[in-house]
Formats: C-alpha cells, structure tokens, sequence
C-alpha cells in the first residue's frame, strides 16, 4: 500500500473544528492537539442520556468542560438525550429481543458523533467534526477521497466502529490520536496537565453500565419479562426452560441454567419460538455469512468478488475471506477456514488483505449463512 | 465586538458601582456591628445604601432587609413563613427561587395552588384572588417574569389581598429599575430584589418587609438585618446596590423608553429580515427590555451557541447545570408545546447596547439563520 500524505493537519489548522469530547482521555487530547495544530476548536460534549448513567453523565460533561477551559477553547454541551432513547436505546432493546447482538456503538457514532454532530458544526462554520477514536484518515490530494485505516494503537484500535461512516463524513472527520498508542496519549494529556490523564477506560456500552443487558430490555420493554421458551439442542432435545431470548447470545455459554457433561454454547437462537438451540463449540464454525446495510469507504461495491479480512466482532483478529457484494447493499462473506460465533445484529467489517490495515468496508451480520 | 442580550441573566455593573465598591474595599474596612470609628463608617456606608435601596421602591429604610440576593430573599420569606397545613396561591410561572422552596413546603403540608398564565404569559388578578381560601396565609406573584417579562397584575392582587387580610408577596427582581415601583402606594407586604439585575454586583439583594412584620431568621448568627440575617454583611456589595438603585431612580424613565425602542428594534429587524418568528408574549403587557421569541421550526440550543461563536449572547429556556438545553416550563405553562418552548430564544436589552449593535446582531441572525434551517429536522 502506497502511503499518502497526511492532508488532515493541514486542512484542520486552516479553520474551525468541533471536537466531540465525551469528558475522557482520548478526546481530551484530541482537541489538545487540534490547539497545538492552530485550529480553533469548539469543544462539544453530547449529553446522550436524560439520567445519569456512566458515559454522558454531568460530571463526564464537567471533566470535558474543565480541559476546554484549560485548553483555552469554547465549549458547549448539545442535548441528545430524546434521539438517543429514541434512536439507540430503543433500537438495542428491540434487537434483543429479536434475539439479535447489537452492537449499539455503532450507530451511535455513526448518527451522533457524525449526522448530529457535523450538521451542528456547519451550522457554527465549521467543516470538520473531530473526535477521540484510535483510526487513521488519509486523503488523497487530487481527489478528496477519504481512506480509512486502523489506528496505529492495535490494541486500541477502534475502526471496527466507523465503518458505516460515508464519504461526506469521512472528508469531515478528524481522528488525531488515531496515529498515538494508548500511552502516548495518556503522556501527553500528563504532560499538558489535563484532568481526565488518568481517568479509566470505559468499556460498556454507556447506557447499560453494569453489563446486565436483560434489565434493559425488560425496563424499556416490559412485556419481555413474560417471555419463556424451551433451551433445546441441535436434535431438537429439550434441555431446559429460559426467561425470554433477550437473556441469550450466540457464542454464550454461561448463564444457561442446564447441566450437561459436555460444555454447550448458544449456536441459534430463533426469536419467534423463543427456542435457543445449544450445543458443542464444533457448532459455532461458521464458514460463510452475509450482511445487509454494507456500507463501501469508497463509496461504490467492488465489481468482482475481493479477498478481504473480515473481523466479525470488536477484538476479533480479522479472518481472510472472500466478499461478493449482492444487489441492494447485501453482501456475501465465504470465510477460508471457518470463524467461530458469528453473531447476528453484530457488524463484519471489511480489512484489505495485504496488510489488514485499511477499511474496505463492512455490513450488518444476519441470520443464516446466507 | 460582543453583543450582550441576555439582560435578564444579569447586567454588567456600572461604572458607577465599581467605582462605589472599590472605594468601600479600599477604605472602609470596619464591620458595621463595631462600635469605634471603623465600624460607624461601615455602618452609615451600609445605611446609605438601605435608604437608597428603600427609595427606589418607594420604602423606608426599615423595610430593607439585606440578603445575599433575591434567592435568599424568597428562601427566607416562603420557608420562614409557611408551616403545615398551610395554603399559599402562587403562580406557574415564578423563578424557581420561588417554585423550589415550595416544592419541599409541598411534602410536609404546605398546600400550594398554582395559577396558570394566559397564552402571553399573565395570569389573571380575579383568578388568583379566587384561589384564596380561609386557611390561606401567602399570595405569592412575581412581579415580572424573568423568560417573557410578562408583567402581572400584582398591584390589583395586593390591593384586594390585603382588604382581605391576606399578606402578599412578589418576586420583583426582573421589575426593580425597569418600571416604576412605589411601595407608599401599593399595599404590598413583602418583596424580593437583588442588585445584579440593574447593574449592581452579585451577591447582594434584599427582601423588603412592609408594616414591621417578623420574618423567621433564616441564618441565624449575630443578630444582623434585625435578626433575621446573621453574619457580616457584605458591605461593599451593598453599596454597590444602593449606587445601582440610585441609579435606576434616576434614569428610570428614559430607561423604560431607551429600552423599548431597542427591543422594538430588534423586533422589527427579526421580523422584516429573518422571518417565521412569533412573540411569546403581549408587547403592551411585558418589560420593555424584554423580548421572548418563537423562530419556528428552528433548535434554540444550536442558534444560541451559533450565536455565541459569531459574538452574541442570548439564552434559551433555563439552562440546567450541565448547560444544556431543557424545555422553559415557563413557555410551556403559557401552551406552547415542547418543541415551540425549544425553539424560543430571550433576547433582553439594557446598559450599553445602541441601535447599531442591534443591527449587527440582527445581521448575525439573519446570516446565521439559513444554516440552522438546513439542519435536518432543526
């Protein structure tokens, strides 16, 4: 792969950039480094939640504020709370319940950090929408074309979570911790004196802080609590009784509530039965797949079928595979050795083969193997 | 160049009043409670203050109280006086000064009858005094509201109230230098101001009891404020507001007219150039300072902060603590919907502001306006 030169810096140093600042490290010294660069960034954090749950809590929003302050830079707080319960929130319990594994990051970047966030940003004059995630843009300086690439940080790499982001979107962004480690943004947020140097690394999903995905489903959907169903395995054999599909994911062992003398894992779950059907690990291989929603960085499908590597979750080391892209944004995954618990409702995201480096694109998992 | 529009948030202080304070800081360091020298400069320093404070109001000195604002003020009068069992007939569309402290009255007895304002934002004098019951012991009103400036009929209220028996109370921090108060002839019983809205400092306010009546202390200390404020007082802060008050009395009249021909300025300038805008509230039944505004369709969050960048203040409903954005309540008790109370911005004028500045701000709406309206669903 040809390396194309960094044009991000200087398109940013020319004017103004909103920097989402979730009140952590990563975007902390994100708009750190859009000061240094000369820009003249708008800190903005997105009050996401009208409670207060971890992530887009009040003192989330007073953390960002404090380093806007010592940053020197203007700092807002937008209100997201309605879309979000409506577009997320409510969004995930259904998925649940369809006895899908969503992955509600996703789109939450996708509409917030980047519907949202940029309209907002052009409508204060600015062009570019700056944020904390560990990825890698290059631009190509005749065309304009944005390309996505992983973070330098592997460990941290979060482009997993970008790959609906389109063109438009993509020309607009800004990832400066994309091309740190980890701990060279934790020096650096030291060494600029900024609160948040320490702060912990949140890993759940914000608004289900404790993990326990079941209890929100049941609060946003009660009926769910009523839901029973048979736990069976793949001869159709009943094993045991379960409390509503939502309890389950594909690839989940624990939790099942039956003891058997071999180790069983969820390998389907069929919502409108209400059946979870379990099994050995052999179970899980899965050698094909396909998504729907596929999203192309470039823009456009492939014309001919590409080898890529495909990770099908976050932290999963990305498996070679063939994908054909199918009329109306479907496209189908031939795995070469098959990939283990591949869970509907998650994404598959698309890397080039060479150097499983750069986004190709990526789609949403569905049911069946397509 | 920034344009301050958000008046009704708080004022830049005088000139005057710096020059006032700093002098007190400077010099006069006595506590008024001392009984050499040092402590009678204060002392008159402070009574000179209360007399000046008293006269804008058309009080006397006796009445003035001195609190560390109008907060205090309406904590002081409204946990003081009501005890369970008790009814007081307030408004839905007071400070929340006033509407917290009632709301902890509420759980322990206190029966709290809230009357709505009409779709400008004035309740009616007849509805108020129907709500009065035998066991009533408050009428609370705010004189002015602080969101739309509408004015309420708090003068009828008091006259009908007090023939009834019935003590009555008005927040009037928005009213003190933007109209013409005169206590000697309005049978109010007890007031609330503070000093930061008529180009005094922060921190310094008074509540103003009529007759010698007992309002319970409130901080309980060395006896200050006749008791019902202990602590030091803040001298120089006070001073401050008496020089702003004496301010206001002076300028009063050609304050109320300079005002409205800015604000109707401004109203005209967002009529004829930004377009889709509706009053919220009666020109002839509001401050003159103040102009609550419907852009419809639009999101109040967004242009407030757009406006910021381009260089001018304004805020939008309340702001809670995190500084976003939640529905004005005020707006919504007068019938506007959620998304009408979002899209509504207070835009209020006074000390420092001219026609030119108005253009400009008006130029910077008119250019702002058709990138907040390209946002989706904004």
């Amino acid at each position: 792969m040809t390396s194309v030169p960094l044009e991000s810096d200087a398109v940013t140093s020319a004017g103004r950039v909103v920097v989402a600042m979730s009140g952590g490290v990563d975007s902390s010294v994100a708009a750190a480094m859009l000061v240094e660069e000369g820009a003249d960034a708008i800190g903005v954090t997105m009050k996401l939640s009208e409670s207060e749950s971890r992530c887009c809590s009040l003192e989330d929003a007073e953390d960002a504020r404090r380093v806007a302050e010592r940053l020197g830079i203007k700092f807002y707080v937008a209100n997201y709370a309605q879309a979000f319960g409506r577009e997320v929130i409510e969004t995930f319990a259904d998925d649940y319940l369809a006895a899908l594994t969503p992955i509600p990051c996703i789109a939450c970047n996708k509409s917030f950090k980047f519907d949202h966030l940029l309209e907002r940003a052009r409508v204060f004059g600015a062009e570019r929408v700056a944020t904390g995630h560990y990825a890698r843009l290059e631009h190509d300086p005749e065309t304009g074309a944005a390309r996505l690439f992983r973070g330098r940080d592997r460990q941290k790499d979060q482009s997993y979570f970008l790959f609906p982001l389109t063109q438009d979107q993509l020309r607009a962004a800004s990832f400066p911790v994309g091309e740190l480690t980890k701990d060279e943004v934790r020096d650096r947020a030291r060494s600029l004196g900024l609160g948040t140097a320490e702060k912990p690394e949140s890993q759940e999903i914000c608004f289900v802080p404790d993990g326990d995905y079941a209890k929100v489903v049941e609060r946003l959907r009660p009926e769910a609590t009523r839901l029973r169903g048979e736990i069976v395995d793949e001869t159709g054999r009943v094993l045991g009784e379960h409390r509503g599909v939502h309890h389950f994911t594909v690839g989940q062992r624990h939790g099942l509530g039956i003891s058997s003398d071999r180790r069983l894992y969820v390998l389907r779950i069929d919502p409108r039965e209400q059946k979870v059907v379990v099994g050995g690990v052999e179970g899980l291989d899965c050698p094909r797949a396909q998504v729907e929603r596929v999203n192309w960085i470039a823009g456009c499908a492939p014309e001919a079928p590409l080898r890529v590597r495909v990770q099908v979750r976050h932290r999963h080391d990305a498996a070679r595979a063939t994908v054909t892209p199918l009329p109306v944004d479907r496209a189908a995954i031939a795995f070469e050795e098959p990939v283990r618990a591949v869970a509907p409702g998650q994404a598959a995201v698309f890397y080039d083969e060479a150097t499983d480096e750069e986004v190709i694109g990526g789609g949403w998992l569905v049911r069946g193997d397509g | 160049m920034r344009i301050y529009l958000d008046h009704n948030a708080t004022t830049p202080v005088r000139p005057e009043v710096v020059d006032a304070m700093a002098e007190v800081l400077g010099g006069v360091h006595g506590n008024p409670s001392s009984v050499y020298e040092e402590g009678q400069a204060a002392r008159a320093r402070l009574e000179a203050a209360r007399a000046q404070v008293a006269s804008v109001l058309g009080a006397t000195s006796d009445d003035v109280r001195f609190t560390g604002g109008a907060t205090e003020a309406n904590n002081t009068l409204l946990l003081g006086l009501l005890s369970p069992g008790d009814h007081v007939v307030t408004t839905a569309i007071e400070h929340p000064s006033v509407t917290a402290p009632l709301e902890v009255l509420e759980p322990r007895g206190v029966i709290v009858t809230r009357i709505a304002p009409d779709e400008d934002g004035c309740v009616a004098a007849d509805e108020v005094l129907a709500a009065i019951r035998p066991e009533t012991k408050l009428v609370s009103v705010i004189w002015a509201n602080n969101e739309t400036g509408a004015l309420q009929p708090v003068e009828a209220i008091a006259a009908a109230a007090t023939d009834r028996g019935i003590p009555v109370h008005s927040d009037a921090t928005q009213a003190v230098g933007k109209l013409a108060i005169d206590l000697s002839r309005v049978p109010l019983d007890y007031l609330s101001t503070s000093a930061h809205k008529l180009g005094g400092p922060k921190g310094a306010g008074a509540l103003v009891v009529r007759g010698g009546r007992d309002v319970p202390a409130y901080l309980l200390g060395g006896g200050q404020e006749k008791g019902q404020r202990g602590g030091t007082e803040n001298v120089a802060g006070l001073v401050g507001f008496g020089v702003a008050c004496a301010l206001a009395e002076a300028e009063l009249e050609e304050r109320v007219e300079r005002y409205a021909a800015l604000r109707d300025r401004l109203w005209q300038g967002l009529q004829d150039k930004v377009g889709q805008v509706r009053w919220n509230g009666d020109r002839e039944r509001a401050l003159t300072n103040t102009l609550n505004v419907e852009f419809e369709g639009l999101a109040g969050e967004v242009l407030v902060q757009a406006l910021d960048l381009e260089g001018v203040a304004v805020s939008a409903g309340a702001a809670c603590h995190s500084g976003s954005i939640d529905p004005s309540k005020v707006l919504t008790a007068m019938g506007r919907s959620p998304e009408q109370a979002r899209a509504s911005l207070r835009l209020s004028v006074g000390h420092g502001l001219d026609e030119a500045a108005i253009d400009h701000a008006v130029g910077l709406f008119t250019t702002l306006m058709p990138r907040v309206r390209a946002m989706e669903g904004a």
